[in-house]
């Protein structure tokens, strides 16, 4: 790990400040993401501003709305009785996520910002990372890759958004609070993700000495359905090969309306807007979903090693709105 | 001066470089080696101990950020009877992942989420053992739960 500074301020704009004016510096907050790349001389900020202790933490009712804190734990909000209530599908993703240890420090801010899993970026070793180092190639589409995306893609980088959280934050059009020196902006999380293009390196919209200060989460109307699917490798403690979060608000058996989006398959969370023109007042049968399905993953990008994941995405969205519908 | 406090002890700390993480600081600067160093990236759960009741992983926190919060360690349990039921049922074999799996047990048992041996499994995927001593380690939580 190279040497930093470390400094904990008691204020947001504080915080802000020291930031926004070393280029070389960064916000330190559940620390599991970016302690673990400084470890591996992925991310060398020169100095670390702890916001751990400032007074963004915790969940507000607000009206239809739950306002929360950045600093807010994973296991907090997983905690949250009207989340459970009305969107247990977010308690789902978040539950089914990590492990406690992890959940116990990850911030729901730095859960949105949590960097790729993708190896070839969180191993220096490898030279060609167009996320870590701006125009030396994407080792991942030319040599062996799995745990990758197929919808996003380009061909300077297929790295994954790896979040669980953000799957069915995206699905219920959440609103993330940025401030900064100039002030406060509210973005909505569809539009905060940024696509690779010719840029891996730029994720999101956030500049620098750009701070989280709280995201929005819209409650869906009473009676919606959701649930969240997880596909991985092993049982638990694993990141997802696919995942699909789905709320539905049923009539008999027509969906009136729906609420769909996939992880495990892109760059960024991705909601299938597609996939919820065909559902809604559609009649739920494999039919609907089948084609709601090959809405959703169409022109992937693909690699030998990321293939199987056209047909897995496919079956884990059919499977998801078979069992919310019945 | 940083001051750790530690299974109720205050230690005083020269965090001058802040590179150090709390495991390094239990381990290499309070002599408290019960904490085991694994993957040292937060994938094992070796380094498990309870931070302000909660636990947590000591290799991704750095010890400056502990500043104020009261840190337990496997040192700090004092004949639990988790420890006990680990050694009746043979929950281990090697022993390095041990006092990560017990500190998480523990806290397990605060939270109330160990129900079921589904429940207990899920919610103890975060500490890993090469030994595979799963089984074992499960029946010892469950004794525990059951007579809590």
């Amino acid at each position: 790990m190279r040497e930093f500074r470390y400094e904990r301020p008691t204020t947001v704009a504080e915080a802000i400040r020291a930031v926004a004016h070393d280029p070389e510096a960064d916000f330190l907050a559940g620390g599991t993401t970016e302690v673990d790349l400084m470890k591996d001389g992925v991310l060398h900020p020169d100095l670390l501003v702890d916001i751990t202790r400032l007074p963004l933490r915790g969940v507000r009712r607000n009206g239809t709305m739950l306002q929360v804190g950045a600093l807010t734990t994973m296991e907090e909000l997983a905690a949250d009785h009207t989340l459970a209530e009305r969107a247990p599908f977010v308690v789902e993703a978040l539950l089914r996520g990590a492990s406690v240890q992890l959940r116990n420090m990850a911030t729901i801010g730095g859960n949105l910002l949590q960097r790729t899993r993708c190896r070839y970026f969180r191993d220096p070793a490898v030279p060609a990372c167009n996320k870590r180092e701006p125009g030396s190639g994407c080792e991942a589409v030319n040599s062996v890759a799995r745990m990758h995306a197929i919808l996003g893609a380009s061909p300077a980088c297929i790295a994954l958004h790896a979040s669980d959280l953000a799957v069915p934050l995206v699905a219920l059009d959440a609103v993330v609070h940025i401030e900064s020196e100039e002030g406060e902006r509210l973005v909505p999380l569809t539009q905060f993700y940024l696509m690779p293009g010719e840029t891996p390196d730029r994720e999101n919209v956030l500049r620098h000495g750009e701070l989280i200060t709280a995201i929005d989460i819209p409650l869906p109307p009473e009676g919606t359905r959701s649930l969240y699917l997880k596909i991985r490798d092993r049982a638990s403690y694993e990141f997802a090969l696919t995942s699909a979060a789905v709320a539905v608000i049923m009539d008999g058996a027509v969906i009136k309306d729906a609420r769909v989006a996939m992880g495990g398959i892109g760059t960024i969370p991705w909601r299938g807007f597609e996939a919820e023109e065909v559902l809604r007042e559609a009649p739920a049968t494999p039919e609907t979903f089948r084609s709601a399905a090959d809405g959703t993953i169409r022109d992937p990008f693909l690699v030998p090693g990321t293939a199987f994941k056209v047909e897995l995405a496919k079956r884990t969205l059919i499977r998801a709105l078979t069992e919310v519908t019945s | 001066m940083t001051t750790l406090t530690v299974n109720g002890t205050e230690y005083p700390l020269d965090l001058a470089d802040p590179r150090v993480t709390l495991l390094d600081a239990l381990r290499d600067r309070l002599d408290l080696t019960g904490t085991k160093k694994g993957c040292d990236q937060g994938a094992c759960g070796a380094c498990t101990v309870l931070s302000d009741g909660r636990r947590v992983l000591a290799c991704l926190t750095l010890a400056a950020q502990c500043d104020g919060r009261e840190i337990t360690t496997i040192e700090g349990l004092e004949s639990h009877p988790m420890q006990d039921a680990f050694v009746r049922h043979d929950a281990f074999q090697c022993g390095y992942c041990t006092s990560g799996q017990i500190m998480s047990a523990v806290a397990l048992l605060g939270e109330n989420r160990a129900g079921t041996d589904a429940d207990i499994r899920e919610y103890m995927s975060g500490n890993l053992c090469r030994c595979g001593a799963y089984s074992n380690i499960v029946a010892a939580v469950r004794e525990v739960a059951r007579h809590a």
